[in-house]
């Protein structure tokens, strides 16, 4: 939609800026989060340390919801203003949640004879 | 300032009566919807990761059988249930109606399964293993208050989920609702699956028993 486009109004008004993923494309990436599901399962079975499990496990979920809405939620195509807005903020929040929360959490698991 | 300049100002995307994001204000406050969304489960997912770090005596309960099979098959049927309702998305942006409703019945088949089979996972847990919000036989009592907290809330989500489509299934057959409305269900499917992807390697995974 250009920039002199009309705004969407009513519900039976289709987004015309629906566009983009095949069929093969969204059978690929259900296939990446199945497999990085498996290697998750795995992993569980390692005996690693807590701290290390979920920062892993965490990691793998991250690239997964990445997958998630960049191709299932359609974010890859839509315009990058929609982007910017969304998610800066949305990982900004969450950034600060981890910085209150975690280095305290392994402070506790330190002080524990 | 020339004419030229004034025009451009005048003219942009931002001047007004256009829409600068270039979507439908329904999928806009969807997406909207699911950020704060996104926030509580956060708020919750960091919560439990703290207590579970700062607690070395955490309980790791679960047996492959029956909790880690049937948590991964959950994650194979929500992650099969994303690709239906994607698919039906497709369907209805390309005008094929029926395409469309097998797609989202589908969709609404595997939620229905998830729901059930973590039913009858709370069940084991509430009756057999004597686990409540308050109390469990292991330990922390933080762990049965985490993880039906979290697991609770997903599961509403759920089936919230089911019914919205189920909603929007009828009325798009009806042809009351456009693909438009389809696409804006399909992104609250899409997230309530995004969100199990840290519920179950969280609760699940890091509660493994090693000694099974």
């Amino acid at each position: 939609m250009g920039a002199h486009a009309p705004a969407a109004t009513g519900p039976q008004h289709s987004d015309p800026t629906t566009h983009g993923g095949t069929t093969k494309l969204f059978l690929t990436v259900w296939v990446w989060l199945l497999i990085l599901t498996g290697i998750e399962v795995f992993l569980a079975y390692l005996r690693l340390p807590p701290i290390l499990m979920l920062t892993i496990l965490v990691g793998l979920s991250l690239i997964k919801s990445v997958l998630i809405v960049a191709y299932f939620m359609h974010l890859r195509f839509e315009k990058i203003g929609m982007f910017l807005t969304l998610i800066p903020a949305t990982v900004f929040c969450i950034c600060v949640m981890l910085l209150y929360f975690f280095p305290d959490s392994v402070r506790l698991m330190n002080m524990r004879p | 300032m020339s004419h030229s300049e004034a025009e451009g100002i005048v003219s942009s995307p931002w001047s007004g009566g256009v829409a600068p994001f270039a979507v439908n204000s329904k999928k806009l406050g969807m997406w909207l919807f699911i950020v704060s969304d996104t926030l509580t489960f956060t708020a919750l997912l960091v919560a439990y990761a703290y207590v579970r770090l700062a607690n070395p005596d955490w309980p790791r309960p679960f047996e492959i059988w029956p909790a880690i099979a049937k948590s991964s098959a959950m994650t194979l049927i929500l992650l099969s249930s994303s690709l239906t309702m994607v698919l039906g998305v497709a369907a209805a942006n390309r005008g094929d109606r029926k395409a469309t409703l097998k797609y989202l019945g589908w969709t609404m088949f595997f939620g229905l399964a998830f729901v059930i089979i973590h039913m009858t996972e709370w069940y084991t847990l509430i009756v057999h293993e004597k686990v409540t919000p308050w109390s469990n036989p292991w330990g922390p009592p933080l762990f049965g208050a985490t993880f039906f907290g979290i697991t609770g809330l997903h599961m509403t989500h759920v089936t919230i989920g089911v019914v919205y489509l189920a909603i929007i299934a009828w009325g798009f057959k009806k042809e009351k609702f456009a693909p438009i409305d389809v696409e804006v269900s399909g992104l609250y499917w899409h997230f309530v699956d995004l969100v199990w992807m840290f519920v179950f390697p969280m609760l699940y995974l890091m509660s493994v028993n090693l000694k099974g």
